[in-house]
């Protein structure tokens, strides 16, 4: 068990680590873009684009398209709200957690998906054909990808006996071998289709696609602009910040601080930026050389997620 | 007398005086009158449940009451949370209804273009019959969870089931729907109350003894096979009116073609009984069984589940994809039950404490839900006169506070938090994340059930959240997509004091879950194969597992989220231009003129998860193109046409219908008319009884 409580160190600690991530997101953006962009042979807008993005767009005059509700303003609030509300309570730094109660894997990843249902409802609200087609294929893809995820994590708590994030990455910290049991494999695998999927990287959805048919997320958000764009962006942006990250520490817990000392915090934040830089990288890498999918060729892949999760559940079950 | 006697006693007077009130008073005051008694006799079995909550017991026997015996009531922690449950939804409904049958709404009648032709009236729910039903209903509801002996129970079971029906033919006059969901939900009812009759008559027979006491002191004198026999009876009895899979076909019609209030009552309050009555014959009557009685019910569960999911994920009707809900709901609840029942038998008593503490949450909790997003529902009803998603819409501006509340009750129904659903939905998993490190070496039954178990609710997340998207989204949001939702305007107040009394309820519950603890564990504590310890405890703002590693604030996760969402605010005011959102027009990809027809509408929402769950829901389309006089490769109109039946129903009803239509009409070669031939009948049958009885005695 680790210890929680609100302490100076731990709320310094989840300080620290909200800091890194929404200071971070946008660069690991501009970063996938880059790797993409050289390794399709352009010279790209260099890492610090989307940051200049979003101080454009936050300087813009906000927006409300006519007929739309408080639903649509709300949105992106909401949106914002829950990743970082994940991003604090996320075991990414350290394992002392001054809000224990939250850091739950189910709280977690219900929170990310209210993330994407305020979206979805907003994208309805708008009134356009393409709102709601984004809306219903991002239900869709959430739909089949929650119950992966959930799949995995179940498996990987069931393991600890908990369903604290914390409790979980300590665990693996403690016993290193069961990161290569076939739980934790299945799991990793099921997850990993699920990051691709709910934050919408190739071959799911094409985040550098402005063809409307095709659009997942974007369709989405197609009538946001000024200051609600660029809190959408930062927030999807922190979004695959927070799900590698949170892959990471499931997977590759090492670095990560069992206490709240200064100087081990510092030490975990470096290594944390290097792996999700590196996760990044290797995903960015991965996109170029796939094609999107199909839209209905999708829920193979998720179904097949799915089976992973499953087989990951019973594995813990049977493997115990 | 005690508190709990006088709740019953306010549940009896209200409730007569309601029926009394609802027949007999000029129509004026008619809906005033029957509207709150019901709420009266509502907030009596508050009172009673309340207090066998916090520990009380009360039981009373009349001797020569019934017919066939004595009526014997007797109210206990168990009946006392579902005394409760049915109050808090009779208060809403019985206040809802004032609103609801004043003058002045649309109801939906055959014609095809529905609401603005029809001339508004109060529809059928505010007849005389009607109002003088529904505090019978009510009170008839409460009064089955305090029945303590199978006589009572019968007699209080079938006049829920009768009272009901006639609620829910209160429409009959204007919609033949009616009729056919009235006929489906007698039919079914009393299916199952013949199965229910049949079990506890086995049962009471086997004790030698009808009221609940002999039966817990029999119970242990039954032969394995005879408990078995009463305990599958019983379950399938009370699964029927529990809308379980695949015994829940009336349920989506009934609870769509009824008034919306009824709906609320039946969905959120009368369904519950039928989950009461496996947990209190099984539980605590029977005391518990073997492992594979837990095996069967979360079958079923997963079953009910799953379906019930599924087609709530692709309904188009309001009322029917909430009724569809129900059926997901129950199914969970199913899944927490049977999963006690197995841990139970293995005799892991934490655990299976802690997911039969989950299931009754739970039922609390959707009761809570559901009654607002019915209420929610029949509001929109009464306003538009349609429950057709395809053609709602845009009542976010013209119904700010339905809109405000049935968002919030979806949420809930998605299992999302800061909504109660997400509560109990995590203590459910709870429940079976630590059949692994609690339970020892696992058994295979435990190995192969609850990954199938976990897989499942996982799905009806996924599935839950989609669906109530739509609902909402769809529903609610955008652009009205006919003229009834565009010139639709909130209700009477009383019905939006309704809702808000629900609402509360759901924010109580969804952010305090921790006053759930210590009623929930004496509820366990009366169970034998269950007791131990307290499954939850807490300081009020987190839920803390007993026994159990496993901590949950929701109060933090809601006060986070509105704590971080207003600083975002403030961060944007400051950093952004401090401008006033200027109102534009809709972009749209450049399309200028939106029509409301370009909008997205439930089919199409609902369009890809249909072709992925294409094979276990087998939607029928049907396109017709008409093309022009002058050439058929000029195309004039298509027409669309998609229908989702019922698999479960057109496979299975069918034949059953055929063979007792076939039964029928063999019959009628014994049954020709003759009254001479009957009294034949009669004498020889009771001679025959007689030799019987004579013989064997």
């Amino acid at each position: 068990m680790t210890d929680h409580g609100v302490t100076i160190g731990s709320v310094a600690a989840a300080l620290l680590q909200l800091v890194l991530l929404a200071a971070g997101a946008p660069y690991l953006i501009g970063m996938m873009r880059q790797v993409r962009a050289r390794l399709e042979g352009r010279v790209g807008a260099g890492i610090g684009q989307p940051w200049r993005d979003l101080r454009k767009q936050l300087r813009k005059e906000p927006m409300r398209p006519d007929g739309t509700s408080w639903v649509f303003a709300g949105a992106p609030r909401v949106l914002l709200a829950s990743t970082v509300l994940v991003a604090v309570v996320a075991p990414l730094l350290s394992t002392v957690s001054p809000l224990a109660g939250a850091a739950d894997i189910f709280a977690v990843v219900s929170l990310l998906l209210l993330g994407t249902v305020a979206l979805a409802v907003a994208g309805v609200d708008t009134g356009t054909a393409f709102g709601g087609m984004g809306a219903s294929r991002a239900m869709t893809v959430a739909a089949l990808a929650e119950p992966t995820i959930l799949l995995a994590g179940f498996a990987l708590s069931s393991r600890v006996g908990s369903s604290n994030l914390a409790d979980i990455v300590a665990g693996t910290l403690v016993m290193p071998a069961t990161v290569l049991s076939p739980a934790s494999l299945l799991a990793a695998v099921a997850f990993a289709v699920v990051v691709v999927a709910e934050t919408g990287r190739l071959p799911v959805d094409n985040p550098a696609t402005h063809l409307e048919l095709t659009m997942i997320h974007e369709a989405m958000v197609l009538e946001y602009a000024g200051p609600d764009l660029a809190l959408v962006e930062l927030a999807a942006g922190m979004r695959l910040t927070v799900l590698l990250g949170l892959g990471a520490s499931l997977f590759l817990p090492w670095g990560i601080a069992t206490s709240a000392a200064p100087l081990s915090l510092l030490g975990a934040a470096a290594v944390l930026v290097a792996k999700v830089a590196a996760l990044g990288a290797i995903l960015a890498a991965f996109e170029v050389f796939v094609a999107k999918w199909r839209l209905f060729r999708v829920p193979e892949l998720l179904a097949g997620s799915f089976l992973f999760g499953l087989l990951a559940v019973s594995a813990s079950f049977f493997l115990a | 007398m005690t508190v709990i006697a006088a709740g019953l006693l306010i549940v009896a007077l209200a409730a007569a005086a309601g029926a009394l009130g609802g027949a007999c008073a000029p129509a004026r005051i008619r809906a005033l009158l029957a509207g709150l008694l019901t709420a009266l006799s509502g907030a009596g079995g508050i009172t009673a449940g309340v207090a066998a909550l916090s520990g009380q017991s009360w039981s009373m026997r009349l001797p020569h009451l019934l017919p066939l015996g004595s009526a014997e009531l007797s109210v206990d922690p168990l009946s006392g949370a579902f005394l409760v449950i049915i109050g808090a939804v009779a208060v809403a409904a019985g206040v809802y209804s004032v609103g609801y049958t004043a003058p002045g709404g649309s109801h939906p009648t055959d014609d095809i273009e529905p609401a603005h032709e029809t001339v508004p009236d109060a529809g059928g729910a505010a007849s005389r019959t009607c109002q003088a039903t529904l505090p019978l209903f009510v009170a008839s509801m409460l009064l089955v969870p305090a029945a303590a002996s199978v006589t009572t129970l019968l007699l209080t079971w079938e006049l829920m089931a009768l009272s009901s029906l006639v609620l829910v033919l209160a429409d009959h006059r204007s919609r033949g729907s009616v009729r056919d969901a009235a006929l489906w939900y007698a039919g079914m009812t009393h299916a199952g109350l013949a199965a229910i009759l049949v079990g506890l008559v086995l049962f009471a027979g086997g004790t030698g003894g009808e009221s609940f006491v002999s039966l817990r002191e029999g119970a242990d004198t039954l032969s394995p096979g005879l408990r078995s026999a009463v305990f599958v009876l019983t379950f399938l009895g009370f699964g029927s009116k529990a809308g379980m899979v695949p015994l829940h076909v009336w349920l989506p019609r009934a609870h769509a073609e009824s008034p919306s209030h009824v709906s609320a009552l039946m969905s959120a309050a009368m369904v519950n009984l039928g989950v009461y009555g496996v947990v209190r014959v099984a539980f605590d009557l029977l005391g518990g069984g073997p492992r594979w009685w837990g095996v069967l019910v979360l079958a079923f569960g997963c079953l009910s589940a799953t379906y019930g999911v599924l087609q709530a994920t692709v309904a188009t009707d309001l009322k029917r994809l909430l009724g569809y809900s129900t059926s997901e709901n129950v199914g969970l609840m199913l899944i927490g039950i049977g999963a006690a029942g197995i841990f139970a038998a293995d005799g892991n008593r934490p655990l299976a404490g802690l997911l039969l503490a989950a299931a009754v949450l739970h039922a609390a909790n959707h009761a809570a839900f559901k009654a607002l997003l019915f209420l929610g529902a029949g509001s929109v009803l009464r306003a538009t006169g349609l429950r057709d998603l395809d053609r709602l819409g845009g009542l976010a501006a013209r119904m700010p506070a339905t809109t405000a509340m049935f968002g919030f009750a979806a949420l809930a129904a998605a299992a999302l938090p800061p909504g109660n659903g997400f509560v109990s939905e995590w203590l459910l998993l709870q429940g079976l994340i630590h059949s692994l490190t609690l339970g020892g070496t696992p058994s295979v039954i435990v190995a192969v059930s609850m990954p199938l178990a976990v897989a499942v609710v996982a799905l009806t997340a996924g599935l839950g959240a989609a669906a109530f998207v739509k609902a909402f989204a769809v529903g609610f949001l955008a652009r009205p997509r006919s003229d009834a939702a565009a010139s639709a305007s909130e209700g009477p107040w009383p019905m939006r004091a309704a809702m808000a009394s629900m609402l509360l309820v759901c924010l109580t519950l969804g952010l305090a879950p921790a006053l759930a603890g210590a009623p929930l564990t004496r509820i366990l504590a009366m169970l034998p194969t269950v007791r131990d310890g307290a499954p939850l405890a807490g300081s009020g703002v987190t839920l803390h597992l007993a026994g159990i590693a496993g901590s949950m604030s929701p109060l933090l996760i809601a006060a986070g989220l509105l704590g971080v969402a207003a600083v975002v605010v403030a961060l944007v005011r400051s950093v952004g231009a401090r401008r006033p959102r200027r109102v534009a027009l809709v972009w749209g990809c450049g399309g200028t003129r939106l029509d409301p027809r370009m909008e997205y509408t439930a089919t199409s929402f609902a369009e890809p998860l249909m072709r992925v769950f294409d094979d276990v829901l087998r939607p029928e389309h049907d396109v017709t193109v008409t093309p022009y006089a002058e050439s058929r490769y000029l195309v004039e109109s298509v027409q669309f046409r998609q229908r989702v039946p019922d698999r479960v129903e057109a496979r299975i009803y069918p034949p059953l219908l055929a063979a007792a239509a076939w039964w029928g009409d063999r019959s009628r070669a014994v049954a020709n008319g003759s009254v001479h031939r009957y009294l034949a009948y009669g004498f020889f049958g009771f001679v025959a009884v007689l030799i019987v009885v004579g013989f064997t005695a």
